[in-house]
């Protein structure tokens, strides 16, 4: 939406694999111009100070706090939201398990949770317990008290090394 | 009462995955903030700074012509869109809390609450705008402490009253006196705990629409209960019910926190009347830690007198309140209290005991019911003071509590604090616990690590909790709080089940559960049950989602209507078969006859009826839409029960507490779905857990500013502060419905803080150390210690 006054400035960038030219109010975050302006509201908003984890996102290959980045920093960048990672199907298998093992309950945590699980099992096919709780550190989930979470990134991990 | 066959292979008892879960892995939720409306103005709120202050508002021009700027509202402005409200409840009589509005008129009384509103074409816009509206404020004297409000010489927390006493009140029964005068033992202790809240990841949220043409009032809202926000809007905004629409489409956790009635939400719904314009808010991080109701507030002198056999004779609970400057619209703060004060005790038999309850105001914002309401308080008072008497007596502190359980041949029981215990399992849950630790091998783990001279401690909770509050509950206070279900459920033509049900989503997965229900009842596959819940247009009025109610109350709702179109599905295919519906059954969308041939699909009878209905015999009407609506008759409450271990290594150096390991046996009667009452029992956990060891809400006891409006300072429990959980379950079905079921979503966090309590003392006991302050941060660890000085 263009506003009254607002500072704006012209990016360009990868979303989920497609080529996006936007103009984006100067003070805007990336999480809220990706919500409000791509329209792609998987990626949540908690705290806004960079803490909960609930806006991760992935920019140029690394997980970052949706919060705590400009969208006009994201010029030039590639960068995948779950709404991509979910139809690239590079998460199926932490997705699935997530599932089966209930390791989500009012899912507004679950999208970064997911990205941040994918980005570990990717460095460390085989994480013990307490790496995935350390992983998982910058993410807050309220519901579900993180046991479960464990056991599905544990069982997404073996079924990705069978 | 309806009939309660469950079928012996059915889908109620399956620990299945939540379906809806399935959009919310992709990315697919929507939740409030998710949605747009066209022709929307965004919404920002200036509030109060000072805790205590007289205001004026003195010029608005300057945020007036910030271009997109829309409108800048004070009291005035809404006042004659929206009513006032006050908190008032028959079960507290003489309740003192003043006069609500929307927004705060010439007195702030808590920081953070709010007194002007700028409607924006954005959210920043707004708040530019926040900052151009001039005030005059006039600091005033802040009430702060509980203890300290209730003083003469205290300032006021309002204007005009002489005391900050909002209620108090003493109950009980036996003789106390005698009780702790013949006792051989009295153990006593002060306990503290600090103000928190419950932080659901998504923040209160509402987009409200008001149509001027229809007169009628659209909201999308994060809640627990949109029926009751009906009610209450259509009540404020002088509405008829039936042009109030309150839609909770994904809710991102609730707790307690998401079934008040806030001034900030009613604003906005006033606001959107008054510009007939759809008009969007959502809480920022520090609004909701600031402005959220907080909860668990409590001063709480107890003591518990024992006999020579190590018998619990009775209690004594002394408990200051902290309720903030109003008791909360519309159930009042003071249930939390009564929560606390009537749990005290609540396992064991004892023949006396005094309570004595005092709230008090503070200029703080108003407590309210959050997860397990007042019972983790009231367990940990008497979970402390049960360990204090079993060490005094050289006991182990699990055959302390053995020997005082409540025995299953006295229930039901109605004991001095007024509480009725009914169908417990004490003895056979027990049991299952012994076996769960294996308590022999974990206390030698404990020798071997304290060996080695780590400071570990092992902590017990025995937890019973009031669930599922019947209509006894609020009915008698005159609180308008539905405590019955309605479920609505529909054949479709192709033989598929749609539910509409007036309990509500908020991650807990009661729509699972009312979906296993609904497949047991009508005898489809759960695969052929859609539920529908959260919307007022969809599901008559009921209850939604607290005291955790979904499956006790509403499961039997769904139950009932399941049964009755199973009932009138079966008439049908007589009447079609030429059979009689007693000879019929109807199994995984199949009617079959006695010996389980099928003899008709359900997807053909449905479409018979609906496409080709010149087929139906003549005088034949099936009535393929039922409605249950249940309330319980009996028991105001279903108590539930259930034990608690927490395994904690104490850092004697920085006084951090880390929980290792805990255990849970607990018994909520017939588990609908055992792999989601799990989780909710773990989670619950860690909430206790953060509650026991992170989680205050702190106040400057000077000029009384609230320091804690960031996740950097209001720490919460993570991955890596959390412990894993092993949870047992006993099954003792309530006998007095179909299903049995009773609450299951609270009792992790009631006996958490308890466990972790009791086994930080356990780690210190070595030391002579003992702590009764929760949360037990680094600094309460170390003045117990001796190393740091009290006032340090």
């Amino acid at each position: 939406m263009e506003l009254p006054d607002e500072p704006t400035a012209d990016i360009a960038l990868t979303l989920n694999g497609e080529a996006i030219r936007a103009r984006v109010p100067l003070r805007q975050n990336l999480v809220d111009w990706l919500r409000h302006g791509a329209g792609l509201t998987g990626s949540h908003v908690g705290c806004e100070h960079g803490v909960c984890g609930a806006c991760h996102v992935q920019v140029d290959g690394v997980v970052v706090r949706g919060c705590l980045m400009l969208a006009v920093q994201a010029d030039g960048a590639a960068v995948e939201t779950i709404e991509g990672a979910t139809s690239s199907g590079r998460i199926r298998a932490l997705q699935d398990a997530f599932f089966n093992r209930a390791a989500l309950q009012c899912g507004f945590c679950t999208p970064g949770m997911l990205l941040q699980a994918a980005e570990l099992l990717e460095r460390n096919p085989d994480p013990s317990r307490a790496e995935i709780r350390e992983a998982l550190s910058g993410n807050y989930c309220r519901c579900t008290g993180y046991h479960a979470i464990v056991d599905a990134v544990q069982a997404a991990a073996a079924s990705l090394r069978a | 009462m309806p009939d309660t066959a469950l079928p012996p292979d059915g889908w109620i008892g399956r620990p299945m995955p939540r379906a809806a879960t399935r959009r919310l892995i992709e990315g697919r939720g929507r939740y409030t903030d998710d949605n747009a409306a066209k022709g929307e103005l965004h919404a920002a709120f200036l509030r109060s700074p000072f805790p205590h202050a007289a205001f004026g508002i003195t010029g608005r021009d300057a945020a007036r012509a910030l271009p997109g700027v829309r409108a800048v509202l004070t009291a005035e402005d809404l006042a004659p869109f929206c009513r006032s409200w006050r908190t008032e409840s028959r079960a507290f009589p003489g309740l003192v809390s003043p006069e609500q509005g929307p927004l705060a008129r010439e007195r702030a009384v808590y920081q953070g609450e709010p007194v002007a509103l700028v409607l924006a074409a954005s959210r920043a816009i707004a708040e530019d705008a926040l900052e151009l509206v001039e005030v005059e404020w006039d600091e005033l004297p802040a009430v702060t402490d509980p203890a300290k409000a209730l003083d003469a010489a205290s300032p006021s927390t309002h204007q005009g009253l002489t005391s900050n006493l909002a209620w108090r009140t003493e109950f009980g029964g036996g003789d106390v006196e005698a009780a702790f005068a013949s006792a051989a033992l009295v153990v006593e202790e002060r306990f503290t705990f600090t103000r928190h809240t419950g932080v659901p990841l998504e923040s209160r949220s509402v987009l409200a629409t008001y149509d001027p043409a229809a007169e009628a009032l659209e909201v999308r809202m994060s809640h627990q209960i949109p029926h009751q926000m009906q009610v209450h809007l259509a009540d404020l905004l002088d509405l008829p019910m039936g042009r109030v629409r309150v839609i909770a489409g994904d809710v991102g956790g609730g707790f307690g926190i998401k079934m008040h009635v806030y001034p900030d939400e009613v604003a906005i719904c006033a606001a959107s009347r008054l510009t007939g314009r759809p008009v969007r808010y959502v809480c920022d991080r520090i609004e909701a830690l600031m402005a959220d109701i907080h909860a668990r507030e409590h001063v709480m002198q107890a003591r518990m007198a024992v006999d020579a056999e190590g018998r619990i004779l009775a209690f004594d609970a002394d408990d200051i309140q902290g309720l903030g400057a109003y008791s909360i619209y519309p159930r009042s703060s003071t249930v939390e209290a009564m929560s606390v004060l009537r749990t005290v005790g609540a396992p064991y038999h004892f023949g006396a005991y005094r309570a004595r309850l005092r709230c008090a105001l503070q200029n703080k914002v108003p407590t309210g019911q959050y997860r397990s309401v007042g019972h983790p308080i009231g367990c940990a008072t008497t979970e402390r003071l049960m360990d204090l008497a079993a060490a005094a007596r050289g006991e182990d502190p699990l055959e302390f509590r053995r020997r005082n359980f409540l025995p299953e041949a006295m229930m039901p029981w109605t004991n001095p604090a007024g509480g009725r215990m009914a169908e417990l399992s004490h003895t056979a849950t027990l049991a299952e616990f012994e076996r769960l630790l294996d308590l022999p091998g974990l206390r030698a783990e404990i020798a071997a690590m304290r060996a080695r001279g780590r400071c570990v401690g092992l902590g017990f909770s025995a937890v019973v909790e009031y669930t599922a509050s019947g209509p006894g509950a609020y009915g008698p206070a005159h609180v308008p709080v539905a405590a019955m279900d309605t479920v609505v459920v529909t054949l479709e033509p192709t033989g598929d089940v749609v539910a509409r049900a007036s309990v509500a989503e908020i991650g807990q997965g009661i729509q699972q559960g009312i979906v296993q229900v609904v497949a047991d009842a009508v005898g489809v596959p759960p695969s052929h049950v859609t539920i529908h819940t959260g919307d007022t247009a969809s599901a008559p009025h009921g209850g939604g989602a607290w005291a955790s109610r979904g499956a006790g109350v509403g499961g039997e709702a769904a139950w009932g209507a399941g049964r009755k179109l199973r009932a009138e599905i079966l008439k049908t295919a007589a009447a079609l078969l030429q059979s009689a519906p007693e000879a019929l059954d109807l199994r995984g969308g199949q009617v079959v006859d006695a010996n389980g041939t099928p003899r008709m699909a359900l997807a053909d009878l449905a479409s018979t009826v609906f496409f080709r209905g010149h087929e139906l015999p003549g005088g034949v009407q099936p009535q393929f839409t039922a409605t249950h609506q249940f309330r319980r008759e009996e028991d105001v409450f279903l108590t539930t029960n259930g034990l608690q271990a927490s395994l904690v290594e104490v850092d004697p150096d920085t006084g951090i507490v880390t929980p290792l390991r805990h255990w849970v046996v607990g018994d909520c009667g017939r588990l609908l779905n055992p792999l989601l009452v799990e989780e909710q029992v773990r989670g619950g956990v860690v909430q206790g857990i953060g509650e026991a060891l992170l989680e205050a809400c702190r106040y400057d006891p000077g000029n009384g500013q609230f320091l804690t409006g960031t996740l950097a300072d209001y720490l919460l429990p993570m991955a890596d502060n959390a412990c894993d959980i092993t949870v047992g379950h006993v099954e003792t079905p309530y006998s007095g419905s179909a299903l049995g079921a009773k609450g299951a979503g609270e009792a992790g966090t009631c006996g958490a803080p308890a466990a972790v309590l009791n086994a930080v003392n356990d780690a210190l006991a070595s030391r002579g150390a003992r702590v009764s302050e929760l949360p037990i941060t680094p600094t309460v660890i170390l003045r117990a210690l001796g190393t740091l000085e009290a006032s340090e």
